[in-house]
């Protein structure tokens, strides 16, 4: 087994937003009302500068190791024991979750900080800040723990924390309605991730019921090990571990922690992975059947077919929200997972088919739609969902640390681009339809630099750190020979870098459509109505700019120009966040610069102790450098096509084909703009079911369990009535009677004592007659 | 030849026992009770004495019937002393005005 590094306070960097989330929670309104809104900032931002100082500096500690003993793990405390089953809450930063942190707590800084600026007119200011923290904290919890168990903690959480912040102005029913989807439609995915956690404890050695179809029961293998031990209050961790059974040094069994897991598999001599790969369960094998419900899991958190639906309508969330789901946590969690779980999927080709070809299809599904859409939020959403389809893609072909990469560029890039639109928004008074926005280049220069910069970077340019990642990922797709059948890789690369072309179309196109294209087209509000989320959005803004005027005014909104009619660049607190994230996602460029170009990926070496536990089981094909040169230059080619297209119909604002294609393909364009109308289907079909069990279960509560119910009362009540008749009628009964007796057997002697004196004597002579009388008659 | 015995005596004692105790039962002044309960007793004296003359002999009969009028005498007494006070207090001798007695 690896070298280990014991460290001890790793848990500071989630404990460090929760404890902002606390305390924003508890006491922010309070502070707020007192202090002001900076105090509120001022913890939350504070908590979160805080958490990155501790990654950076284990990040610190992490590279002075050799790559090999590149594992620290901060043991907290033991959660419980069962059996021979261990679950601790501890902290693991290997590089992969060493990555994750470093994005997560630095991209999510820089939200917190665009969000003083984007959310400095909202009342309920502190509920924010301690939303967000508490966000933080769950994909902490998600990237940081070294088991399934506290994974799931913080894959739970983020679902919670997406769920409050998407319905965050929750008096809007729309806002709330997508909140709940995005709940909702996350616990299906959830539930698939459970029941292949279940299923995977139960393949390893739980299984002390399955020894027969497979041929080799663990059974076998662990020899009279006590595989299955019952559960008894009171199991120690060390009790625990004298129950694990050794082999080849290395502790087999059930486990839910990662390293274990890897190390009972990978070691040689343990007999696991043979056992593993054999069993089945329902006749289906037992890892692609683990792998898929994982994956199923992992649709729903990342937004991949069929569970993507949430993730447009999650737009409904403050601007600062989508970029901090976006970008830099909830939806990177599932190729986090398949990542690191990545010894697990590539033993199975079946699942990383399963795996690549949904990324794929998502990919290319995604961009269609988003090349139509005219809400600005809405093309980076479903952008990000094709995004998150290169990264499945890449896991998927066993490329995991290009789609590590991806994530991690996409984590700048994409930041950059929504809180981009963010100062977009802001700029033009809560108006998110690209229609209305255009020549905002120079009313909001380092919004537009910005945003065209993510541009370059998202649609595969060679000099702007997408390209790389990107690019890897469609390299390494061709060339991958671990799927189920040799022809799947090229056709996906091909769907992938059709996808690419869209991406890049229709990125320009937002670019145009809000910086170029004319003169501004929002000056004149008359036509509001038209669009529904607009007119939202406007009311919402509208009553934003009623506080503001209350208050005196702040600074992204200056009373220089009056409101509502000349867009203006953001505050400086959001326009320096939206350039260090342009220039992260340029840097990033070099920590994956290619192969073929003569360098050593920094990040590939880097993720190595991670990705390695997979290399034996992943093969990729060496046709040599030129093609993939030309595979170079066709993917620069595609995205360059895009976009001269999208600059030749949009930069001008004046070129009538888009206009006129609209009018002449209007039947694929309602499909298309309609999102082909899954969102329907699925209410047609998921939600109507849902609603037919729904009012299934709602007749049996009405009539059968509430009849049961009242059925029983009912004879509680009859058994009562008759107790009481008893108690009333006989008990009562008998009681009085012996009192009524004594009564008038009182009241009868009571006559005796007339007080005459005659009757006292007739008495006493006629006793006297009586004693003779009886003396006589007994003579 | 009528020959006074025995019989004579007791069927005396009994008439006077009669009227004694249905004087005593009837009346309702008290002093006329009082000579009822004379009656009574002098009944009883009356039997004492035959009995003495005629079964026992000896003189134990009218010993007794001496203490019974000393008894009667001092009984008389203290009956009257009742009977004054009961004069006292209901201005009448009527003993059915001392019913309250009862309660």
């Amino acid at each position: 087994m690896p070298h280990t590094v014991e460290i001890l306070w790793a848990w500071l960097i989630p404990a460090f937003p929760a404890l902002g989330a606390f305390v924003n929670a508890a006491f922010g309104k309070r502070l707020q009302d007192r202090f002001g809104k900076a105090i509120v900032h001022a913890i939350a931002v504070g908590a979160m500068l805080a958490a990155t100082a501790v990654a950076w500096s284990y990040f610190a500690l992490l590279l002075g190791q050799p790559p090999e003993d590149r594992y620290l793990h901060d043991l907290v405390w033991h959660l419980f024991a069962a059996g021979s089953l261990r679950v601790d809450l501890a902290f693991a930063l290997d590089p992969l979750s060493m990555m994750m942190t470093l994005i997560v707590t630095n991209v999510a800084t820089l939200i917190h900080i665009f969000s003083i600026g984007y959310m400095a007119e909202e009342p309920a200011y502190w509920r924010f800040f301690s939303y967000l923290n508490l966000f933080v904290f769950s994909m902490l919890l998600l990237v940081m723990g070294s088991n399934f168990v506290l994974m799931f903690f913080g894959w739970e959480g983020v679902g919670l924390c997406s769920y409050l912040l998407i319905s965050f102005w929750y008096t809007d029913l729309d806002k709330a309605k997508a909140g709940m989807k995005a709940f909702v439609v996350n616990r299906f995915g959830d539930f698939a991730f459970v029941i292949g956690l279940f299923a995977l404890l139960w393949g390893l050695g739980g299984s002390w019921t399955t020894t027969k179809a497979g041929g080799l029961g663990l059974r076998d293998v662990y020899e009279a090990s006590p595989l299955y031990v019952p559960f008894h209050d009171g199991a120690t961790a060390a009790e625990a571990e004298a129950l694990t059974p050794m082999r080849s040094g290395v502790a087999v069994g059930p486990t839910v922690d990662f390293r274990e897991l890897r190390e009972e598999i990978l070691t040689p001599g343990t007999g696991v992975l043979q056992h593993l790969k054999g069993a089945t369960i329902f006749g289906f094998p037992l890892i692609a059947f683990v792998c898929i419900l994982f994956f199923a899991g992992a649709t729903g958190k990342s937004a991949q077919i069929p569970l993507y639906v949430w993730l447009p309508d999650a737009m409904a969330g403050p601007t600062p929200v989508s970029a901090l789901i976006h970008a830099a946590t909830m939806v990177t969690a599932g190729v986090y997972m398949v990542a690191r779980l990545n010894f697990l999927f590539a033993l199975s080709p079946a699942a990383m088919t399963v795996v690549a070809v949904i990324g794929t299809l998502t990919a290319i599904f995604a961009a269609s739609i988003g090349l139509f859409q005219v809400d600005i939020k809405k093309v980076l959403a479903y952008s990000t969902v094709s995004q998150l389809g290169y990264m499945f893609m890449g896991v998927g072909v066993g490329a995991y640390w290009a789609g590590c990469y991806h994530l991690l560029t996409h984590a700048f890039f994409k930041a950059c681009l929504f809180l981009g639109s963010g100062s977009v928004i802001l700029a033009c008074h809560h108006e998110q339809d690209m229609r209305k926005m255009g020549g905002l280049k120079d009313h909001t220069p380092i919004t537009r630099w910005t945003y065209a910069a993510a541009c370059v970077a998202i649609s595969g340019f060679p000099v702007m750190s997408g390209f790389f990642s990107k690019d890897e990922i469609l390299w390494k797709t061709f060339t991958t020979q671990n799927l189920s059948a040799p022809w799947i890789g090229p056709v996906l690369w091909f769907v992938g870098l059709v996808a690419a072309g869209g991406t890049s179309f229709y990125m320009w196109r937002s670019y145009y459509l809000t910086f170029w294209s004319g003169e501004y087209r929002g000056a004149s509000h008359d036509d509001h109505g038209a669009h529904a989320v607009a007119a939202a959005h406007d009311d919402h803004a509208a009553a934003a700019h009623g506080a503001d005027d209350a208050h005196g005014g702040h600074a992204a909104h200056g009373d220089a120009h009056g409101h509502g009619h000349t867009p203006h660049e953001s505050p400086a607190v959001m326009t320096y966040v939206l350039i260090v994230l342009a220039a992260g996602a340029f840097f990033a460029s070099f920590l994956g610069l290619p192969k073929a170009w003569g360098f050593d990926p920094v990040l590939e070496r880097f993720l190595e102790p991670v990705t390695g536990a997979s290399a034996a089981f992943v093969h990729f094909a060496e046709p040599g450098k030129a093609l993939e040169f030309v595979f170079m230059l066709i993917s620069v080619g595609v995205a360059t096509v895009g976009w001269l297209f999208a600059a030749w119909l949009y930069r001008s604002g004046e070129n009538p084909a888009p206009a006129l294609w609209l009018a002449r393909y209007a039947g694929i364009h309602r499909v298309v703009f309609n999102k082909y109308y899954v969102d329907e289907i699925y209410a047609a079909t998921v939600v109507r079911a849902g609603m037919v069990i729904k009012d299934l279960a709602y007749w049996f509560d009405q009539n059968v369990i509430d009849r049961a119910v009242n059925f029983a009362a009912w004879i509680v009540r009859f058994v009562a009535n008759v107790d009481g008749a008893i108690d009333k009628y006989l008990v009562d009964g008998l009681v009085n009677l012996v009192a009524e007796l004594t009564l008038a057997f009182g009241r009868g002697f009571r006559k005796l004592q007339t007080g005459r004196l005659e009757n006292y004597l007739v008495g006493a002579l006629a006793g006297a007659l009586v004693f003779v009388a009886v003396n006589y008659l007994i003579h | 030849m009528l020959a006074v015995g025995l019989p004579h005596f007791l069927v005396v004692g009994a008439l006077l026992f009669a009227f004694g105790a249905y004087c005593v039962t009837t009346r309702k002044n008290a002093v006329g009770i009082l000579m009822g309960v004379e009656l009574i007793l002098n009944a009883a004296n009356v039997n004492f004495v035959a009995f003495g003359h005629y079964a026992w002999g000896g003189i134990h009969g009218q010993a007794f019937a001496l203490f019974v009028i000393v008894l009667a005498a001092a009984e008389a007494a203290v009956g009257l002393a009742i009977i004054l006070t009961l004069y006292h207090h209901f201005k009448s001798i009527d003993v059915t005005r001392a019913e309250r007695l009862r309660d």
